[in-house]
């Protein structure tokens, strides 16, 4: 057994203790927009709360700006809060300063999207790597600092270690680099991964075998694992919880296989319906319109209003709370709560799927300017 | 509702003569001027219908944006075709071979017979002018004497036409969301009614329920206006769902084409076998996927033999030495007009060479 998987058993000593080893409460997080005289804010996050236990992963989904890279990097602390707390093991973890971070991001590390842009190109592996383990786990030398290495390689499945260590990223693949940014994470030896799209620069082929080793750490070392995506069908294969964030809110959370096989909220319905999935031809919410809010002046009531063919005046007014939908599920939609305005939700594939992509009496307007043209 | 009436699928309009619209015959591409040049596109031929889409998927760096730019010309340096010719057929029938026109030819067939809409397509818009100006720009180019009034009229027309009101013409592309840019940029490319739309990755950069818009008015579009689309991506699911055919390269190489339908229900390359089995699936049962192991050759230093031996299941001893052509497969009842690079599916090449064929696995013949 490897020192860091005796860590984990230490840790892990009572393995019916689920308190949660990252949580936030409240999350907020808001922009200010630059501009003479200008008080604006980006809503980038708002209210959000959530859990990371060990050796689970919690998928947060959502469409590019619905604020889930920033969760990400409030939970690493990048930057700072603007309301809400971040509570490690129930502890607040506010940091104030440069000791007090390094503290922190040795038990809460991160991994980047781009591995092309996170690794140095000037340093080889074996630099970036012995850099990463001084600082966490002391002033190794000589042949515990090679064994430390080579261990941290192993791990990441970059065997022979020889052949690796002292690669230049530019002679690595983006799987390979990819494989050493986790291994650069894991020598702080940390109880929670922050992954932030950690596949999608990756070609296909590749991707798989990086979420399946995400996954034998998760088992291996029972880190606790944020797995940031926009693709559902990922967070299915490879997460416990499944979180779907739309216009910097929570609209829905739940285990992955019934928040992906029973979408409650209309937004994960229109998500989940319009990925690409040749299996199921026909379940396509077709001819669906619309676009995400601006966060600046996000839409009063449900952020996802505008959009949704089911809203009514309340969704229009005020902010739906997420709602118990089922065994540990929630959902963030007054279609839900138990009063007399409710709406009444329909299915969105039969309300999408009437509506024509394409206006007839448009495109003959069009093809008779084109014919006129050539004439 | 039926898959017929999904204007996406398009496989009840499929013609049923071939009718050539664009013919890439033997593409050579190769990269770099000096004594070892990589070579990115080694004979690729390509046959796009008319009325026809047809995907072209496989990862980054096997050659698929360099096969759309070499036969567009638009290659840039070092780029350098080799060999092969890109034939182009018009309405009236009359063919001409896009690599030997004279510039000025060039420039008048560009658009107007192909056009093309680039990979992040929305960085692509000139920002300090407003878009309706930049449709206007590409009209009064090519349409000799159209009025500026008439080129407006036809630039308010072409937004609407992809659902962009057409009081978005005086926006600049700042004021517009990714999804409406690139929306705006196919109805540029659509401007002069062209017969090829080249798209290279048109809705990676896009969320999912947007790239599902985009894709549904292509496909739309496509049925009433009648062009054929070149499809490059690298999502293999969402071209089983909008393409009719697709051809799947690897490391500068055509390895399998056929039906949509055919390629997702009974791939016959363990490449793309592989690629199908490389995306979780959103329904269905969940199984433990592996992806390809290993990772796509180095094209500067490609090895003799299938350059897919490596990361490959069933490479026996002939895939070090014989390089595998595009043949029909080796599987009786196939449907007609498919074709795969592999030795599994070429015993003649194997036994010519000396070694002993081995048959077709059964995971590649159901």
């Amino acid at each position: 057994m490897t020192a860091p998987e005796a860590a984990a058993r230490s840790r892990g000593a009572d393995p019916g203790d689920d308190a949660p080893v990252l949580q936030a409460v409240g999350l907020k997080k808001h922009f200010p927009v630059r501009g003479l005289r200008s008080h604006d804010v980006v809503h980038a996050v708002d209210d959000v709360d959530l859990e990371l236990h060990r050796g689970r992963v919690v998928a947060l989904v959502g469409e590019s700006g619905s604020g889930k890279s920033t969760i990400a990097r409030l939970l690493a602390q990048l930057m700072p809060v603007t309301g809400g707390q971040i509570l490690l093991h129930g502890q607040d973890a506010t940091v104030r300063n440069r000791r007090g971070f390094r503290a922190y991001v040795r038990r809460v590390q991160m991994i980047f999207q781009d591995p092309f842009g996170s690794l140095n190109p000037v340093h080889t592996v074996r630099y970036t790597l012995t850099r990463s383990v001084r600082i966490h786990q002391g002033k190794l030398r000589g042949a515990e600092l090679e064994d430390a290495l080579s261990a941290l390689l192993t791990r990441v499945q970059l065997t022979p270690v020889e052949r690796y260590v002292d690669k230049f990223p530019h002679e690595l693949s983006g799987g390979q680099r990819q494989r050493v940014a986790i291994a650069r994470a894991l020598s702080a030896d940390p109880e929670v991964l922050l992954a932030d799209e950690p596949i999608s620069m990756l070609d296909v082929s590749i991707r798989l075998g990086i979420l399946n080793l995400l996954r034998d750490l998760r088992d291996r070392l029972q880190i606790a694992i944020l797995y940031i995506t926009h693709d559902i069908a990922s967070a299915r294969y490879f997460a416990d919880r499944t979180m779907v964030m739309y216009a910097g809110r929570v609209v829905e959370s739940g285990d992955s296989e019934s928040v992906t096989q029973d979408p409650k909220h209309p937004y994960t319905q229109l998500l989940v319906r319009s990925a690409p999935d040749p299996e199921d031809l026909d379940a396509r919410a077709r001819g669906a319109r619309g676009e995400a809010p601006s966060l600046v002046r996000p839409p009063a009531g449900c952020r996802f209003n505008p959009r949704c063919p089911f809203a009514t005046d309340v969704c229009r007014t005020e902010v739906p709370p997420l709602l118990p939908v089922g065994d540990g599920r929630l959902a963030a939609c007054w279609g839900y709560a138990d009063r007399p305005d409710r709406p009444t939700l329909g299915s969105v594939l039969e309300v999408y799927g009437e509506r024509p992509a394409v206006d007839e009496q448009l495109l003959a307007a069009v093809e008779g300017t084109s014919t006129e043209v050539q004439r | 509702m039926s898959v017929s009436t999904f204007p996406g699928t398009g496989r009840g309009v499929i013609p049923t003569v071939a009718d050539p619209v664009l013919e890439i015959r033997n593409l050579s591409v190769e990269y770099g001027y000096d004594e070892n040049p990589t070579k990115v596109l080694r004979d690729v031929s390509l046959t796009l219908n008319r009325g026809e889409v047809l995907g072209l998927a496989g990862e980054s760096g096997c050659g698929k944006s360099t096969l759309a730019y070499a036969a567009t010309r638009l290659l840039p340096p070092p780029g350098l075709i080799t060999g092969g010719e890109v034939v182009f057929r018009g309405r009236d029938g009359v063919e001409q071979d896009i690599l030997t026109l004279s510039d000025k030819d060039l420039r008048a067939s560009r658009w107007q017979d192909m056009a093309i809409v680039f990979q992040g397509a929305m960085n692509s818009l000139n920002p300090v002018h407003r878009i309706g100006r930049q449709i206007v720009d590409a009209l009064q180019a090519h349409v000799p004497g159209i009025s500026r009034r008439d080129a407006d009229d036809r630039a308010a027309h072409l937004l609407e036409l992809v659902g962009i009101s057409a009081d978005r013409v005086r926006s600049y592309p700042h004021q517009l969301s990714g999804g409406m840019r690139q929306r705006v940029m196919i109805a540029m490319a659509l401007a002069l009614e062209p017969q090829v739309l080249i798209m290279d990755e048109p809705t990676t950069a896009l969320d999912v329920v947007m790239q599902r818009q985009i894709v549904e008015q292509i496909a739309e579009l496509r049925d009433r206006l009648g062009f054929s689309v070149i499809f490059i991506t690298h999502d293999v699911s969402l071209l089983i769902e909008i393409a009719d055919r697709i051809a799947i390269m690897y490391a500068g190489e055509i390895v399998e084409e056929a039906h949509a339908h055919d390629v997702y229900r009974r791939p016959r390359h363990p490449y793309s076998d592989g690629l199908l089995h490389s995306f979780p699936p959103l329904r269905g049962p969940r199984r433990e996927l592996t992806g390809i192991p290993g990772s796509p050759p180095d094209l500067a230093r490609l090895p003799v033999g299938c350059p897919f031996r490596d990361r490959c299941a069933f490479a026996f001893d002939a895939c070090a030495t014989v390089s595998p052509r595009l043949t029909a497969p080796a599987v009786p009842g196939d449907t007609p007009g498919r074709s795969v690079a592999c030795l599994r599916h070429d015993p003649a090449a194997v036994t010519a060479a000396g070694f002993t064929p081995q048959p077709v696995p059964d995971r590649l013949s159901l």
